[in-house]
């Protein structure tokens, strides 16, 4: 960090703002979201500005599945239940290849009427997006790239992988610190080194793990992304992400304009704690342990259900999925990890 | 000792999967390879195959066209554009077609579910690794529950195992093997995810089947499972079954791993190595009936 962080802080004044509450949050309330709650929120989060409202799956389009969760209602009903209220603000959506395709999610989904799409891949698998996001930008609509699990790359190699998605035609490139893994240096050090090896938009979308969601954010907005993830109460995956209310109030202090108005905001996020937040992220124990294991945050769920199921301790099945580096897509290996450590 | 007379064979595309069916056929009883196509001679395949004495060119089919008699099976792992093209050729010339890329011309074929069924085509395809995996799984629950409400396949390869084609056309394989699984099992939902895992040291290939039918019967499927898995390993023999058939969550989840026999490709490319396995045994089949 040091000087050339300060240089860069002067320079920047705004950031566009991307609510995961409906996407991230899909995790952990497992995929049971109504379309009253999303038309709902959709028109609330519309009203308060935010300029990006990402819904669907945890795992994006396509990913409803018994493997993963399967959702109440449809990808078309929830794109079509936000498209009503998003006047303003643009509908996004994730996507995963190798669950989602062109032809049974994208092409539907832009049909519906997304704006924006962020194709996502496990930080070294870049070139598994390449007709996904050369399919979107030919079709004249606003894509950037993911990278999940960037903690398990040197920012280096993660530049490599961001240097690819831009040659499909990715508008950005985000980095996920989906295992919440990350300090404030590790931030810092990655957006720099994107910005130069890549010059395009870099996002960051962050988890709270080891607590640092909000002011890893700030860190990244200092050092030159200008896409920031969060959601209202941190609602997401595991401990959850940033905590949109108070990343928003923090950028007001500091004089970083997102757009975004805060009552309205702050009164979206005391909606959500009645109708939409089943339980509030905490940073439980099994948050703290897969954070240090370097585990998806998303897998919380799935471990705790398979440990109440079979006995094993859960945070010897994170440690255990830690050392076989699982990703995202692989929950199947918890009930084979549960039962070897249980002796079946 | 009986000397029988093997079953002359070719094999176009020289990359990994066309060297690693050279390797594999070199072991067998009825099949012997006398031609190995490809497009350049200096490619590490193509000099594998003159180092094993057998016969190169750098024709591709036009080779073939050229010496009509030469084989009477084909084994094509070019591509599904390529092979558009041969499909008709190689019909045209009687010669017997296993096809290894995507391009869906001929009968699809699983051996361990409907070899029978495939002795009198002239064109068959293996679909994909996932399906040469799932499939007779999906078919054993089938035999159980007929009509499943819903069988999803989630597959996971090591990253290393996935060259540029694949990763390119990741699409093709969920469309294929669903297609394949709704085919073989009478399926009304099907699902298919297929995940690239980096790890290092490479995991093997995993599979897990999960299902939704009426009225699970677990001990029946057992039983159908164990015969069904037994002809998997008689070409596979490191397919295992790692887990179930159990009910988790009113759902059967059944896992299996496959290990290649790391003749060309390394042996955690399970998924490599079913295909080829698969295609071989087809071919065995069609020869035991010639010789």
């Amino acid at each position: 960090m040091g000087g050339k962080m300060g240089v860069r802080e002067n320079l920047i004044s705004e950031v566009t703002i991307n609510d995961t509450t409906l996407r991230d949050g899909s995790h952990a309330n497992s995929h049971k979201f109504s379309k009253k709650q999303i038309e709902d929120y959709c028109q609330l989060a519309n009203k308060a500005n935010i300029s990006i409202v990402e819904i669907g799956h945890g795992n994006g389009l396509g990913a409803s599945s018994l493997q993963l969760g399967q959702s109440s209602i449809t990808d078309q009903e929830m794109i079509k239940s936000a498209r009503k209220h998003l006047t303003t603000s643009k509908l996004g959506v994730h996507v995963i290849p190798g669950f989602a395709t062109i032809e049974k999610d994208i092409k539907p989904a832009i049909d519906a009427g997304v704006d924006i799409f962020r194709v996502a891949s496990h930080c070294t698998e870049a070139d598994l997006c390449e007709k996904h996001i050369s399919y979107i930008r030919q079709s004249g609509f606003e894509v950037w790239g993911s990278l999940m699990m960037s903690h398990m790359l040197s920012p280096e190699l993660l530049a490599e992988q961001a240097k690819k998605m831009k040659d499909y035609g990715a508008e950005g490139v985000i980095f996920m610190d989906s295992a919440g893994a990350y300090l404030p240096e590790d931030v810092a050090t990655r957006v720099e080194v994107l910005l130069s090896e890549i010059s395009i938009g870099v996002g960051f979308h962050a988890h709270n793990n080891l607590g640092m969601a909000v002011i890893n954010s700030i860190t990244a907005i200092k050092t030159g992304a200008i896409l920031i993830d969060g959601s209202v109460r941190g609602f997401g995956a595991g401990s959850g992400n940033a905590q949109l209310e108070v990343l928003v109030a923090v950028l007001e202090k500091i004089k970083i304009s997102s757009g975004v108005k805060l009552y309205p905001l702050l009164d979206l996020a005391e909606y959500a704690e009645e109708f939409i937040i089943n339980e509030f992220p905490k940073i439980k124990s099994e948050s703290i342990v897969s954070g240090l294991a370097g585990v998806f945050s998303g897998f919380i769920k799935p471990v705790l259900r398979v440990a109440k199921e079979t006995g094993a301790d859960p945070r010897d099945i994170f440690f255990e999925l830690g050392k076989k580096k699982v990703i995202a897509g692989q929950e199947d290996m918890i009930l084979e990890i549960a039962k070897n450590l249980v002796g079946k | 000792m009986t000397l029988i007379k093997k079953i002359p064979v070719g094999i176009i595309g020289s990359g990994n999967i066309g060297t690693d069916l050279l390797k594999k056929i070199s072991r067998s009883k009825y099949l012997e390879c006398v031609a190995f196509i490809g497009r350049n001679v200096r490619s590490p395949g193509m000099q594998i195959a003159e180092s094993m004495g057998v016969n190169v060119s750098s024709e591709s089919l036009s080779y073939i066209e050229k010496n009509p008699n030469l084989c009477r099976i084909i084994f094509d792992a070019t591509s599904a554009k390529a092979h558009q093209l041969h499909a008709e050729i190689l019909k045209d010339l009687s010669i017997k077609t296993i096809d290894l890329t995507p391009a869906k011309v001929g009968l699809m074929c699983v051996p361990s579910v409907n070899i029978e069924d495939c002795l009198n085509a002239w064109n068959v395809n293996v679909i994909t690794c996932g399906g040469q995996a799932s499939i007779p799984i999906a078919n054993a629950i089938s035999l159980v529950h007929p009509n499943p409400e819903y069988i999803e396949v989630v597959s996971t390869i090591a990253s290393r195992s996935a060259g540029k084609a694949t990763r390119q056309n990741l699409d093709e394989y969920i469309h294929t093997t669903e297609a394949g699984i709704s085919y073989f099992s009478g399926a009304k939902n099907v699902k298919v995810i297929l995940n690239l895992n980096p790890a290092d040291p490479c995991i093997d290939m995993q599979t897990t089947v999960f299902a939704k039918v009426k009225n699970p019967n677990i001990t029946k499927l057992k039983f159908v499972l164990d015969e069904i898995i037994l002809k998997i390993k008689s070409y596979v023999p490191e397919y295992n079954l790692i887990l179930g058939p159990i009910l988790d969550n009113d759902r059967i989840v059944i896992m299996v791993k496959v290990k290649g026999l790391g003749d060309y490709l390394p042996s955690y490319a399970g998924n490599l190595d079913i295909i080829n396995c698969a295609a071989v045994a087809m071919a065995e089949k069609w020869a035991e009936k010639w010789v």
